[in-house]
């Protein structure tokens, strides 16, 4: 069995002496894992920081045997953000998050394609924090968690949406909500699409994580939610001071 | 009697087979050498596997090894200079050591956050070099962490908590090695060498 395709390394883990597993996060199969040999050498190591790029060739004797892979790598991302340690921060969040959360092997292929602009995104230091939420939400759709926020649930009114129903994830009007509205979360104004600065994305970074800690986290079983994307919100909550 | 002396040789190529670099048949080779220089080799050699093994510990104040609570480091005034210089471990600590430029202190994290692995804050020695630096007085901080995503994430963070202590904090520099030629060097490497290029 053998494949090539181009995907995004998002975790490294050291494997005897000399080697590594890596997980790739790959448009068509989604995260892979495999072994590479000697990664721990000096010509490999700066290769294979979380974020970059890789021509990835995969080698196995069977299908369901871990393989190995042989990289190339193809855009470096980790080398232009070492220095930003807001960046560095999300890019931690985004691997752990990926890390965390996706089955082996299963294609996310949307996910994927906004992995990778919000990657270049943080890399290019475009404004990219209120892609990260936007990217977060993608990755509870891919979950099978997706928010429905686009009317209210209860009534279907599209105006006054004021809160999110923890339960289905989907938008409540503020008339709908009446005497519930203390059970419900509230709804920023960037998980509608507007801009509103830090404070508003962090509410929504909190629902998100909400979401995360709640559905997705129980679906998992025993798995926690990496430690790295409460740094990142840390941090994010530190720029509003 | 033989039998049993056959035992302690097997379990000394297993035990040996064990260590980083050793596998099964060099860790043979390696006993076979042993047995052979007895006197010059093996003897020794367990004596101070003996005495490391009865008198190693973790230096109270740094996390280095050596034999009394205090490393040698730590307990020598003349390293008591100001600095601080941080490390992810031990084979960090000796690898500045063997450049023998660095005259002050060290601290071990023993390890660097890491997602994947499970690694926190709270998990490295963080809260000790805090700890430190209340009650000596130290004026510079060296991050001296690996240049790698989850290195840099915990030098960033190090640094983000050690904010209000006002000490200064710096970290090593980043681009060309010694004897590096420009056409092998990765795109990260060029790009930290570039932006750090000073007046020649």
């Amino acid at each position: 069995m053998d494949w090539r395709e181009e995907g995004i390394l998002i975790g490294v883990r050291r494997y005897g002496e000399s080697s590594v597993i890596i997980e790739v996060f790959f448009e068509n199969r989604g995260r892979h894992l495999g072994v590479v040999r000697g990664g721990v050498s000096k010509k490999l190591t700066p290769m294979l920081q979380l974020g970059n790029q890789l021509d990835a060739h995969w080698k196995a004797r069977l299908e369901e045997h871990l393989g190995s892979f042989s990289v190339d790598l193809v855009k470096s991302r980790a080398s232009s953000i070492m220095m930003d340690r807001v960046a560095l921060s999300g890019l931690s969040s985004i691997c752990g998050l990926l890390n965390f959360s996706l089955p082996e092997r299963e294609s996310h292929s949307l996910l994927y394609k906004k992995t990778f602009e919000l990657l270049d995104s943080i890399t290019f230091k475009k404004k990219w924090l209120t892609d990260y939420l936007s990217w977060e939400i993608t990755l509870l759709e891919e979950l099978g968690f997706g928010l429905n926020l686009s009317s209210c649930v209860v009534t279907g009114a599209l105006d006054n949406l004021k809160y999110i129903s923890p339960k289905s994830g989907g938008a409540v009007s503020l008339e709908a909500a009446g005497d519930w509205s203390k059970r419900l979360l509230p709804l920023p104004n960037c998980l509608r699409g507007f801009d509103e600065g830090i404070e508003d994305l962090i509410e929504g970074l909190l629902v998100t994580g909400y979401f995360l800690e709640n559905k997705v986290v129980a679906s998992l079983g025993q798995k926690v939610i990496p430690g790295s994307r409460s740094r990142f919100i840390e941090l994010i909550k530190k720029l509003t001071i | 009697m033989s039998l049993n002396k056959e035992n302690d040789i097997e379990r000394l190529i297993s035990l040996m087979a064990k260590l980083p670099g050793l596998g099964p048949r060099s860790a043979r080779r390696a006993v076979l050498h042993l047995i052979r220089k007895k006197s010059v080799l093996l003897n020794p050699l367990s004596e101070a596997l003996r005495n490391v093994s009865a008198n190693v510990r973790q230096c109270l104040n740094c996390g280095n090894v050596g034999s009394k609570d205090l490393c040698e480091i730590c307990s020598d005034e003349k390293r008591h200079n100001g600095q601080i210089c941080v490390v992810e471990g031990i084979a960090d600590l000796w690898a500045l050591e063997r450049s023998s430029n660095f005259k002050g202190q060290y601290h071990v994290l023993g390890g660097v956050l890491s997602p994947l692995d499970g690694v926190g804050p709270e998990k490295l020695g963080i809260e000790k070099l805090k700890h430190r630096l209340s009650k000596e007085k130290i004026n510079e901080i060296i991050l001296a962490l690996n240049s790698t995503i989850d290195g840099q994430t915990t030098a960033h963070y190090i640094a983000d908590e050690l904010q209000d202590t006002q000490t200064q904090i710096t970290s090593l520099a980043r681009g060309v090695p010694i004897g590096g030629e420009l056409d092998y060097l990765d795109d990260g490497t060029i790009l930290a060498a570039l932006t750090a290029r000073k007046s020649f």
